[in-house]
C-alpha cells in the first residue's frame, strides 16, 4: 500500500495475512483510496466484518472502529449499530462463503430493508481461510477440497439475487479494475440505502493451485481477459459470454 | 454513568399487565434502547407491546429474520451506545447460544429474556416448562459465566427486567431473565413507583475497553463513534482489542477475568427469599413459578404441624451455592420441585452436604401445590 493511505491503517499493526498473491490487499487498498477521496471521517464509519480472508480486510487494519463478527452475522450487527446511531457511516467487508453462504439470508433482508451501509463482498470463489473448500460462488465444475470431481452445483450470481432483494445500487468489479473499483466503491458510499459491490478477487492459494489457473500474475491476467462490460456483454453469444465476468454497474 | 436514580416512565401506580407486558415496560423503564426479536410463544406479546411503545418513547424496535439476527443486532446496537434487549423462547434461545458467547466475550452488556416452553425442539410451543436453566449457563462453546435471574410473578417481571439491565451495564454481561410460560401470559396487578434505580456503563475515554489491572475487573465501554477506534473481535484479544490467539497467558488471564468479574461479585448479584426456615427439617428450594406452588403447599403444610421452609432462588446464575451449602447444614434434605428433569436439583446437590430431592415435572402444565404436598408428606 502506498505511504499516502497509510494514515487510515491502524497503528502498531504491520503485518497482513494474506497469502502470496491475494487479490484482497488490492482491494483493501483501492477501498481506502475511496475514502480517502471522498474525505470521508474514519472517526465516523464503522467497519463491520465477518469470518474468513476477507473479513481481515478492515479489521484489524483500519484505524476507525471496527467489529469483527460471527460467522455470516455481519450484516445484523451492522444493522443494530445503525439502528442505534444513524450517523455512523457503515461500512461491511467480507466474503463470499461469510456473506452468500452462511450470512444470505441476512444479506438479503438487509438488501430488503433497504438499511443504509455499504456491503463489500470479496468474492474468491472458495473458502480461502479453512482450506479452499466449495462455496456458493464456486463455479461449476471446480476443483475445491471438498469437490474433486468438480462442484456439481451451480453458483450464486451475487448481484442479481441482492438486486432482486432490493438493493439500491449494485456493482460488479474485479480488483483487475481499481478505477472502476474506486469509482463504484465512493458511488456505492454516497448512495443512500443499501448499496452493494461484488468484488470479484483471485485466490491463487487455495482457487487457483487446485484448478491449474498458474501463478498469481498469470491468475490477474487471466481475470483482466474475462471482465466485460453489461453494454459489451448484451452484443456477445452465450456461447462468447461462457466463462465471462460481466462487470460495472447492473 | 453509574447508578442514577431516574424518574418512571409509566405513571406511578397499580397496572394490570401479562407478564410480557411487564417485560416491556421493565424494559423501557429501564431505558432500553433497542429491542429486536422474532415472534415466538409464548414470548410474542412482549415485541408486540414494544413496537408500539418504543414508538411512543423514542426508541428502537426491529423485528429481525431470525433469532439470530436478533441476538447479533443487539450486540452492534449496545456497542452503538444503546441498552439492547432480544426477546425470545425456547428454540430461538437455541439459535442466539453463539451470539451469547460472542457477547460474553466482547463484554457486551445485552439483556435476553427467555419465556421458556416445554421443550427440547418445538416440544409443547404454547405450554410451560423450565428446561432452558442449563443452557443459560451452558449453552454457548466454551468457559463463561453469565447472569440468570428467575421471576416468579408479573410485578417481579417488571422489577427483574429492570435489574437484568442494570446488570448487564454494571458487569458488561449478557444477562438472562428467565421467565416462563406460566408467568409470561400471567395477568396481574403490580406497582409502579415514582423512581427507578438505574445504572448505566461506565465511560472513560482513552481507557482500554477490554481489560482492567485488577484480575476481576470490570472495564469501561466506549460506543462506536466516540472516536476511540474500537477494535472488537470474538478471537482472544488483549486489552486494546488486539486479536491474540497463540498467546497461552492472554487467553488464561482474560477467560479467568470474564469468571472472576462475576464469581467476586456473587454476593452482590444473588438475591433470593427465605420462609419458615428457622426451624425447617426439610427445605424446599425452588424458583421461577413452582416457588408460588412451592410456597402455597408448604404454608397448607404448616398448618398441620410440619417443619418444612422454602428457599426461593431469585437469581439462578451465579448459582447460590454458598447458601445452598448452608441450608443443608440445617434441614435434613432438601426437596427441590422444578419444570425440568432435575436441573437445579443437580446444581443443589453439588453444595448440599444432606440429602437432596428432586422432583422433576415435563407434563406441560405448572407443579401444581397439591403435588407438592404429596410428595413433602412423604418426605416429613
Amino acid at each position: 500500500m502506498v505511504r499516502e493511505m497509510e494514515k487510515y491503517l491502524r497503528p502498531g499493526i504491520g503485518v497482513t495475512t494474506y497469502c502470496p498473491g491475494c487479490g484482497e490487499a488490492i482491494l483493501q487498498g483501492l477501498i481506502l483510496r475511496a475514502i480517502d477521496e471522498l474525505k470521508l471521517n474514519m472517526d465516523e464509519m464503522l467497519f463491520v466484518s465477518g469470518i474468513g480472508c476477507a473479513a481481515w480486510i478492515p479489521s484489524p487494519y483500519f484505524y476507525a472502529d471496527t467489529l469483527h463478527t460471527l460467522h455470516g452475522r455481519t450484516i445484523a450487527f451492522a444493522t443494530g449499530a445503525k439502528m442505534v446511531n444513524p450517523k455512523l457511516k457503515v461500512m461491511v467487508v467480507s466474503g463470499d462463503g461469510d456473506l452468500a453462504d452462511i450470512g444470505g439470508n441476512h444479506l438479503i433482508h438487509g438488501a430488503r430493508r433497504n438499511m443504509d451501509m455499504t456491503v463489500i463482498c470479496a468474492n474468491n470463489q472458495n473458502y480461502g481461510m479453512t482450506g479452499g473448500q466449495v462455496c456458493a460462488t464456486t463455479p461449476k465444475g471446480a476443483l475445491t477440497m471438498t469437490t474433486h470431481g468438480g462442484n456439481p452445483f451451480r453458483p450464486f450470481d451475487l448481484c442479481r439475487l441482492v438486486k432482486a432483494a432490493g438493493a439500491v445500487y449494485v456493482a460488479r468489479y474485479a480488483v483487475t479494475q481499481p478505477m472502476a473499483m474506486i469509482r463504484g466503491i465512493k458511488k456505492a458510499l454516497q448512495t443512500e440505502g443499501f448499496a452493494f459491490i461484488e468484488a470479484v478477487t483471485p485466490c491463487p492459494v487455495q482457487f487457483g493451485r487446485r484448478n491449474r489457473l498458474g501463478k498469481p500474475a498469470e491468475m490477474l491476467k487471466d481475470l483482466m481477459s474475462r471482465c466485460v462490460s453489461e453494454e459489451k456483454a448484451e452484443t456477445l453469444s452465450a456461447e462468447e459470454l461462457k466463462d465471462k465476468i460481466i462487470t460495472g454497474e447492473l | 454513568m453509574g447508578k442514577l436514580t431516574a424518574k418512571s416512565v409509566l405513571p406511578p401506580g397499580s397496572y394490570y399487565f401479562s407478564g410480557d407486558e411487564a417485560v416491556a415496560e421493565g424494559a423501557i423503564a429501564a431505558r432500553c434502547g433497542y429491542c429486536a426479536g422474532y415472534p415466538i410463544t409464548p414470548a410474542t406479546e412482549t415485541l408486540e407491546r414494544l413496537s408500539v411503545r418504543f414508538g411512543e418513547v423514542g426508541a428502537v424496535f426491529m423485528q429481525m429474520e431470525d433469532e439470530i439476527a436478533s441476538a447479533c443486532s443487539c450486540i452492534g446496537a449496545s456497542w452503538a451506545g444503546a441498552k439492547a434487549m432480544t426477546i425470545t423462547s425456547g428454540p430461538g434461545f437455541s439459535l442466539m447460544q453463539e451470539a451469547i458467547g460472542y457477547a460474553v466475550f466482547t463484554e457486551t452488556p445485552m439483556v435476553l429474556v427467555d419465556a421458556q416452553r416445554s421443550g427440547p425442539s418445538t416440544g409443547q410451543a404454547t405450554r410451560v416448562g423450565s428446561g432452558d436453566i442449563m443452557q443459560a449457563k451452558w449453552g454457548s462453546h466454551g468457559d463463561y459465566q453469565t447472569i440468570a435471574l428467575s421471576p416468579w410473578s408479573v410485578q417481579e417481571l417488571y422489577d427483574q427486567t429492570i435489574n437484568a439491565f442494570n446488570l448487564a451495564e454494571r458487569f458488561r454481561v449478557p444477562v438472562f431473565v428467565m421467565a416462563e410460560e406460566a408467568t409470561a401470559h400471567l395477568h396481574e396487578r403490580i406497582e409502579v413507583g415514582a423512581d427507578v434505580e438505574l445504572f448505566n456503563r461506565e465511560k472513560k475515554p482513552g481507557a482500554p475497553p477490554f481489560g482492567t489491572e485488577e484480575a476481576d475487573g470490570v472495564p469501561p465501554m466506549p460506543a462506536f463513534g466516540d472516536g476511540e477506534k474500537l477494535l472488537i473481535t470474538g478471537s482472544t484479544h488483549d486489552e486494546w482489542g488486539v486479536r491474540k490467539i497463540t498467546h497461552p497467558d492472554i487467553h488464561q488471564r482474560l477467560v479467568t477475568r470474564l469468571h472472576q468479574k462475576i464469581l467476586n461479585r456473587s454476593q452482590e448479584i444473588i438475591k433470593y427469599d427465605g420462609y419458615y426456615l428457622d426451624d425447617a427439617q426439610v427445605a424446599v428450594v425452588c424458583y421461577g413459578f413452582t416457588a408460588r406452588s412451592a410456597l402455597f403447599a408448604v404454608e397448607q403444610l404448616r398448618g398441620e404441624g410440619k417443619k418444612i421452609g422454602v428457599l426461593r432462588l431469585k437469581t439462578l446464575w451465579p448459582f447460590a451455592g454458598e447458601l445452598i451449602k448452608d441450608t443443608g447444614s440445617r434441614v435434613g434434605k432438601i426437596f427441590v420441585p422444578e419444570m425440568n428433569m432435575g436441573q437445579v436439583a443437580g446444581e443443589v446437590r453439588k453444595y448440599a452436604l444432606c440429602d437432596v430431592v428432586s422432583y422433576g415435572q415435563v407434563t406441560g402444565e405448572i407443579i401444581h401445590p397439591r403435588t407438592i404436598m404429596e410428595q413433602l408428606r412423604r418426605l416429613v
